[in-house]
């Protein structure tokens, strides 16, 4: 079948769920009834602290061909997934299904854990590191599904995708499950990628390092979701959880991207007050931040919310006023997760109320501008942020399509050429975001806007922006390092992309060793 | 032409001649002077031959800074040049002896290379009109303050009142002489403020844009010399005026009164936002 972005995807993939392709960003609008949880009694005098992990593993009845859920605030610095997986290992369980938000290079132990038969599936939004070239190149036998943000959420509450157990790291717990992450000395601020798992997994196991007497304060997960408390001597390590890049680029040709890219934003007319802006943590999107920034400063503009993925740069600019509120799904630094604690304008929301496109209306659909990155762009302007150059897994959507979809003005910041591969290509090697979502490409070279929106290549052209046609910047990266030759992949599909709403956008094949 | 910005790119790396393509100045400077090790001098030449024979620059002017004349290494530089698509050559320390000597080179070889000298010593601030004269390839001129300040025996301050007398020399020789000029380079890649200040300075000396050591100045250089909007709308509308028939003479715009010379000033300024003056409706 050939999906709505030009994709051939097979009919029938072993080991996913029936194939629906692909039709369009808003082609399927979800209703239904929302996925049951178990409830239980837990009756006075009753403890929920246990005295280790495996105690909690027996206590749930986890066993061979379940699915474990996890959440990646702790990012690269987490303990907690390889800690579960040893144990469960050790047990003798097996042929586990993982479902976590994430997975980093701190996870490289999961490779053994895949090698042994303990875990055969992996349902995720992002990978990099050795467990991504691992399933790149065939180390499992079932497709990783990987999913949006909000898709992931999606799947959680139409069943699609069930969790057996949810293993909830937690910075600070009380004794009776109450949970944040604001507290503690593996602080990471917002949990909003953990609450579905909370509320729709069977089994909710809370595993923390700064166990506290009842009740914590503030409280973020409460106590009604969650089964069982394990206190363990650190749950991460903080170098590698506040790991987003919160430094402003030195890099003149970035600083270049992200000048015009607020150029951009502020040529569209967007930018007045009660706009809502969205920027990733990376050097250029935080300089388009500071540009965006400086020009609400200068004209005296006040946002309605800045979302994200929130850095101390837009903690800065909520306490300057430039933001009435802050709404969080994950903290890139210190700075935002001390403002989370401390400022009721700073808020944390869910990763479902953030981009789940069938829950009766996400926040990323009150979005004005999201600034967002590519590994790849094609002439239909296509987004790949799923596999490199190279054919391999190195990252996901995230929130990527989910904003990119909800938002009035999606802006693509890139260099036109990284080292010598060139970004915009004919075709993305694999398409995690539909060009339908994408209205602008700002790179080095000049500025593309989507055929769509001819309002904004007005409105870009009127203010002598440097607006050119995509396909010349095709031709003009192709000039500069030439035309990468073609990716050999083998049949072997080792990943689904499925879009937000649960349809297949594309899918990875095994990459050649 | 060198226009209202000229970056200074090194000419031994690859990474930073692609990345110069990009930048939104009018003219690249590929060194192969000061920023080039002694031990890199050949393999930077040849770097920047085959870039200039095989890339695409996208209508921006490229010029090749070459070694002193006091060194061995020039003839060799030029050599490697002159039969490129580059637009110009620029000389350290111009006297006229040197600009002459590099003009007779550029003629044997049948060069289409114009000379940029650069203005850096005291004896070359005296003898600016001279060295402009040594040679029809003198396009436009350079002044590098830095070596001028230590060919003085003075310390460069940030408001540089040192070297106001030099600069505002060579800025009149340039108009004397109908040609461009580049003012010095600003060395303080972090003080953006002091940037604006010293280009403004420069503008109000008369000259025409200003050399950029980093590509993180050329916006700001660029705000300076190139007209704001308001200015651009003014000159719409005295040109519209003048259009109307209200030209007999002096008439008013915005309350002011325009002349012949506030005329010229407008079409100068449409010029220089890049507006077909012939067009304006």
């Amino acid at each position: 079948m050939i999906n709505a972005v030009g994709r051939e995807i097979p009919s029938k993939i072993e080991g996913y769920k029936k194939v629906t392709p692909f039709s369009g960003a808003f082609s399927i609008l979800g209703s239904g009834v929302r996925a049951s949880s178990r409830y239980k009694t837990v009756l006075p005098g009753e403890a929920k602290v246990l005295g280790s992990l495996r105690d909690a593993i027996e206590r749930v009845g986890l066993s061979n061909g379940m699915t474990i859920s996890f959440h990646h605030h702790l990012r690269n610095g987490d303990y907690v997934l390889n800690m579960v997986l040893d144990e469960i290992a050790k047990m003798g369980i097996r042929d586990i299904r993982i479902a976590p938000s994430a997975l980093f290079e701190c996870h490289a132990p999961l490779v053994e854990h895949i090698k042994k038969g303990v875990v055969v599936g992996i349902e995720t939004n992002y990978i990099v590191g050795p467990v991504a070239s691992a399933v790149s190149e065939g180390i499992l036998d079932l497709p990783v599904i990987m999913r949006s943000h909000g898709g992931r959420d999606r799947a959680i509450e139409a069943g699609e995708l069930h969790i057996d157990v949810a293993f909830i790291a937690a910075p600070s717990a009380d004794v009776y499950g109450n949970v944040n992450g604001v507290c503690g000395p593996s602080a990471c601020g917002s949990l909003g990628y953990a609450f579905s798992d909370a509320r729709y997994a069977d089994h909710v196991v809370v595993i923390t390092d700064n166990l506290v007497d009842y009740p914590l304060f503030p409280i973020s997960i409460d106590q009604t979701f969650i089964d069982y408390v394990v206190k363990v001597d650190k749950i991460g390590d903080p170098r590698g959880i506040v790991s987003g890049t919160t430094s402003i680029t030195r890099d003149p040709l970035e600083l270049k991207i992200a000048y015009m890219a607020s150029q951009v934003v502020e040529a569209s007319g967007l930018l007045v007050d009660g706009v809502s802006f969205q920027t990733g943590a990376g050097g250029t999107s935080l300089a388009v931040a500071k540009f965006v920034r400086d020009i609400m400063r200068e004209r005296k503009i006040v946002g309605s919310f800045g979302l994200g993925g929130i850095t101390g740069f837009f903690v800065d600019m909520l306490k300057e006023g430039l933001f009435k509120v802050l709404l969080d799904t994950q903290c890139f630094d210190l700075k935002a997760v001390e403002s989370l604690r401390e400022d009721r304008n700073h808020v944390e929301i869910s990763s479902s109320m953030y981009g789940n496109p069938h829950n009766k209306g996400a926040v990323v659909n009150n979005l004005d501008v999201i600034i967002l990155g590519a590994t790849e762009i094609d002439l239909d302007f296509n987004v790949n942020v799923t596999t490199g150059s190279n054919g391999y897994i190195m990252g996901g959507s995230g929130g990527h399509s989910d904003t990119a979809a909800g938002s009035k003005l999606t802006v693509i910041v890139a260099n036109l050429l990284r080292g010598r591969i060139p970004i915009v290509v004919d075709k993305v090697t694999t398409v995690t975001t539909p060009g339908e979502t994408v209205d602008v490409l700002v790179t080095e070279h000049g500025i593309a806007v989507n055929p769509r929106r001819e309002d904004i290549k007005r409105k870009l052209t009127d203010k002598r922006l440097p607006v050119v046609d995509i396909l010349e910047l095709r031709n003009r990266a192709y000039k500069l390092c030439g035309r990468p030759e073609d990716i050999e992949f083998g049949d072997k599909i080792v990943g689904v992309v499925e879009y937000r709403d649960g349809t297949v956008i594309d899918v990875i094949r095994r990459v050649k060793v | 032409m060198l226009g209202v910005v000229s970056l200074f790119v090194p000419a031994f790396s690859p990474a930073m001649i692609n990345a110069s393509l990009a930048f939104d100045c009018d003219s690249l400077i590929f060194d192969l002077e000061d920023s080039v090790a002694l031990s890199e001098k050949d393999s930077a030449r040849e770097l920047l031959r085959e870039a200039l024979l095989n890339l695409d620059f996208f209508g921006k002017s490229v010029i090749v800074r070459i070694n002193s004349l006091d060194s061995d290494l020039w003839y060799k530089d030029l050599e490697y040049v002159v039969d490129t698509p580059a637009w110009g050559a620029m000389v350290p320390k111009a006297s006229p002896q040197g600009i002459k000597a590099v003009s007779d080179v550029l003629d044997r070889f049948e060069s289409k290379l114009f000379i940029v000298p650069i203005i850096e010593t005291a004896l070359g601030v005296e003898l600016v009109i001279d060295i402009i004269r040594a040679s029809s390839r003198v396009k436009g001129l350079l002044f590098g303050a830095e070596d001028y300040a230590l060919d003085m025996g003075i310390r460069r301050t940030r408001e540089g009142e040192e070297i106001l007398f030099a600069r505002s020399r060579i800025a009149n020789a340039i108009h004397a002489f109908g040609m461009e000029g580049l003012d010095t380079p600003f060395t303080d890649i972090n003080d953006m403020e002091g940037l604006r200040l010293d280009t403004l300075k420069g503008k109000s000396l008369g000259y025409t844009g200003k050399a950029a050591i980093n590509p993180r100045q050329i916006e700001v250089i660029k705000k300076v010399y190139l007209p704001s909007e308001e200015e651009v709308e003014f000159a719409l509308r005295v040109l519209r005026a003048l259009k109307r028939g209200e030209g007999r003479g002096v008439f008013i715009v915005d309350g002011r009164m325009v002349d012949a010379p506030i005329i010229a000033r407008a079409k100068l300024t449409l010029r220089r936002a890049g507006l077909e003056v012939d067009q304006v409706d």
